[in-house]
Order: structure tokens, then sequence, then C-alpha cells
């Protein structure tokens, strides 16, 4: 229906931009000749033998932030149909969502004190 | 099992047939040629943009820039793009070649989709989706997946790191840039981008949405920058600290889409911050309309007027897109770089709590002026 056919044009310029890489790649590899060798198929460690292995356990921060987002988020997205649905929904929605949102910034401040945003 | 694929599949294809999801192929040709030209425009756009920075960037450091390929050195920045294109293309001997070659066209494609809800003009515009700006949210944060699987296939530490800190970056800024377009959304009571725009025309550019949302302006325009890496915030590629980043390892063609990607990403920005704040592709000026009125009553040219007015629609969007490229080219060569626990500071416990500020204050005000 009237629904799914807006999004022709958004399935065609997918296809288009699925293509844009590919032609890029194609093209590189007919025109481009390699040579390669040890040396230059090192990994670059400022201009020395790389050390150890890259692929290792590494620092929580990172996942911190990540789970915070995660939940902001998620916050936002369910934020999304009440500004649209605004004016009809009226006073009684806008106290629902500062109560919603009250509850995240209680998270909010819990994860802010426990330090899950300090980096060091 | 054979019988029942079957089966499915006959009743999928009665129910696309209902549904009327394939549209005749001569649509579709169309639909095909426009965005073939919208790709085009905007690649174009990009290479305008890298001159410019550059020149702009040698002007403010009292050089002279890129003079010799071209009238002004306008076409250095090709030159550049196919110089790239003939280079080796190297893949670490230690690298997952499978994340490292897919990587680069994660970044590009989705940035490339987002032009889908880009209003140039009053019926410029590929697709008017009625989620619109929800659609740019939502392409645009599959950018940093692509980032960290080409720091973490690269194998090496600089590129892991790079690709570690660009993924917390945009994911950071992301929640700030939301709940500014939801303070749009609110007041427009649409996502749809030519909605957005169409409201904004009611009292000349006072009616732009800068008036209304001062903070929410330049919340966005923070955020988007950090979303950009430009800069103050390009802690991805911090030469001093990471080498180049996630880019490390890549040369040629792949790191050529990298370049365009974060490009074709900041022209998108500043295209938005023209559509969400600045009235889009009204000029907005009442001399300029009067006197496009009159002329085209004076001399009875409406037929021509009509070819006139996507012109000046898309030249009137452009030039105040280009006015922000230009603002973040300047606070790319004047601003230092801050560091990454300041970087971490200032989204979440800055602009996240602001923006948050800002929607209630938005809601508030407008159950006000409904009642």
């Amino acid at each position: 229906m009237f629904l799914f056919q807006q999004y022709d044009s958004f399935w065609i310029f997918l296809l288009v931009s699925l293509f844009i890489p590919f032609l890029a790649f194609s093209i590189s590899r007919f025109l481009v000749s390699n040579k390669d060798g040890p040396e230059k198929l090192a990994n670059y460690e400022s201009g020395i033998e790389p050390k150890g292995n890259t692929w290792v356990q590494f620092q929580i921060r990172y996942y911190m932030f990540a789970l915070v987002f995660t939940v902001s988020d998620v916050e936002t997205v369910f934020l999304y149909p009440w500004a649209i649905a605004f004016e009809k929904l009226g006073l009684f929605a806008f106290i629902e969502v500062i109560v919603f949102i009250l509850i995240l910034i209680v998270g909010l401040v819990y994860a802010w004190r426990k330090g899950a945003l300090e980096w060091s | 099992m054979t019988n029942i694929i079957k089966i499915s599949e006959k009743e999928l294809a009665q129910f696309f047939n209902e549904l009327k999801i394939i549209t005749t192929f001569s649509e579709s040709i169309w639909i095909l040629a426009y965005t073939l030209t919208l790709v085009l425009v905007v690649t174009t756009g990009v290479l305008v943009i890298v001159w410019l920075e550059r020149k702009i960037s040698a002007g403010v450091q009292q050089r002279i820039g890129p003079e010799y390929a071209g009238p002004l050195g306008i076409i250095q920045s090709l030159a550049d793009g196919i110089k790239l294109l003939l280079k080796e293309d190297i893949i670490p001997a230690g690298s997952n070649a499978w994340l490292f070659t897919i990587g680069p066209a994660i970044v590009v494609i989705p940035v490339f989709l987002t032009y889908l809800v880009i209003p140039f003009g009053q019926n410029i515009i590929l697709a008017n989706l009625n989620i619109g700006v929800f659609f740019w949210i939502a392409i645009s944060s599959v950018v940093p997946l692509g980032l960290l699987m080409s720091g973490y296939g690269s194998n090496n530490k600089y590129s892991f790191l790079g690709g570690l800190r660009a993924a917390a970056q945009s994911i950071s800024y992301e929640i700030p840039l939301a709940l500014c377009v939801l303070s749009i959304s609110l007041l427009s009571g649409s996502l749809s981008t030519v909605d957005i725009v169409e409201i904004q025309s009611k009292y000349g550019f006072l009616s732009w949405n800068v008036w209304r949302q001062p903070i929410g302006f330049i919340v966005f325009l923070i955020s988007s920058l950090a979303e950009c890496e430009r800069l103050p915030f390009d802690l991805p590629e911090a030469e001093e600290e990471l080498v180049a980043g996630y880019q490390t390892e890549y040369s040629g063609i792949k790191f050529a889409l990298f370049y365009v990607g974060s490009y074709l990403n900041l022209l998108i920005s500043s295209l938005f911050v023209t559509i969400l704040y600045l009235g889009g592709w009204k000029s907005s000026i009442p001399f300029v309309e009067n006197f496009i009125q009159n002329i085209s009553i004076n001399y009875g040219i409406n037929e021509s007027f009509d070819v006139l007015k996507p012109v000046l629609d898309i030249f009137t969007t452009l030039s105040k897109s280009y006015l922000f490229l230009f603002i973040s080219i300047l606070t790319r060569r004047t601003l230092p770089r801050v560091r990454i626990d300041q970087l971490l500071d200032l989204g979440w416990k800055f602009l996240l709590p602001i923006a948050l500020g800002n929607l209630l204050l938005t809601a508030s005000f407008q159950i006000l002026s409904i009642n």
C-alpha cells in the first residue's frame, strides 16, 4: 500500500549505494598492480617490529559507556511517538512523560555517582 | 520441505502483488535516474568542500594553497581522488581481510543513504518519508559499526584504539543530537523534513527555529561537529597519539572511501542544521521575494519563474549549509583538540542534561500555548 510504496526509492537508493563501494573496489583491483612483501604487509607500529597481539581483552571503560548509551537511546526512541502526537495527547501524556524521564534521570544519576561516566 | 517453501513463495508473491510493492518499470527507472543524479551532485559537493577546506585553511595560515591544478587549483581534489584510485591497495598480513575490506563500505553506504530525506527545494527531494529526520538518526548510527570493524580488523594497536574511541564518541554524542531533533519535531508536530521547513515559513526569517530553540541549536551544532569527528573533537584520528586512528593501515581506494564518507557526513550535518533551524530552502528575506514577484508580474514571465524557482531553492539551501561548512573549517583551524575524558564529560555531563532540559522546557511552553 502507500506506506510501502514510499520506500521504493529507499530500496533503489540502497542498491545504488551498495554498488558504489563495490564499483570502487573493482576499478582499483582492475587498474592497480600489487607487489607484496613481508615488510610491506607488516602492521605499522612506528617503524619497529610489531610486539604482542592486538586482539586481547580490553578496558571495561568503553563497555560502561555503551551500556549507559543503550538505556538512553531506547528512552529517546520511546519519546518520539509522544513528540509527534503531542498536541493530541495533551497535559496527561506530558505528566506521564515527565515521570518516565525522571525514572531514567534517577538511573543516570546513579550511574554518574557510581562513576560509570568517569574516564579514569 | 520443498513443498512448504514453494507454497510460501506463492503466498509471498501474492502478498507482494496485493501490496503493489513492485511499481512499474518506468517509474523505477526514473527513481534510479534521480538517485544517480543526487549521488553525482553530492560527490561533486564533497570535491568542492575539500577544495574549500584547503583554500580556507591556507588563507588562515597565510599560505596560498592548491594553485596549479586548474584555475585556483579547483580540480586539485579530483586529481587527489584519481591518484587514490590508482594507488596500491594493501591488506596487512595479520589483519582480518573480510572485516578490513567491509569496514569502509559500511561507513560510506549509510552516509549516502541519508541523502534520501534531504529536501533541496519544495519538491526536490528523493522521498518525502513521514519518518524523515528519524530515518537520518537511525541510519547514521550504523556508521560507528563500520569504524569499529575496520579498527578491529586491522590488527594494529593504533587502529584498535582509534576504532574504540570513534565508537565511544559517536554513541555519546548521538543522544544529545537525537534529543535536539526531538524538540524540533515536538514544535513542528511532524518528522518529515519538508513539513519541518514549511512550518518555519510563517513570518519570514523570524519564524526560523533558531529563535525558538537557541539552546537546542547550539547543542545540535556541537554534537554534529563531534559526530563528524571534526577537529576540536577528532580524537579517533589524533595524530600525536594514534598516528591516524582507525585509518592507519588503509591505503588507496579504501582510504578514499573513509575520506569521502567523513566529508559527506559533514555536508549532511550542515544541511540538517539548515533544514532544522534555518528554514531550509525558504530565502525568507521579504525584499528578495518581492523583487522576484515584481519581475514576474512586470514582464509577464510566469513560466520562466517556474523554472527559476527550483534553482533559487537549491541555491538558498546550499548557501546556508556552506555557511556552516565555512564555520566548521574555521573552527578546525582555530580551536585546539580536547582530551578524551573532556570529550566524554562534555557529552554526558553537559550536553545530555542540557538537551533533556531543553526538551522539557519546549514541551512545557508548548503545553502552555495549547491551553
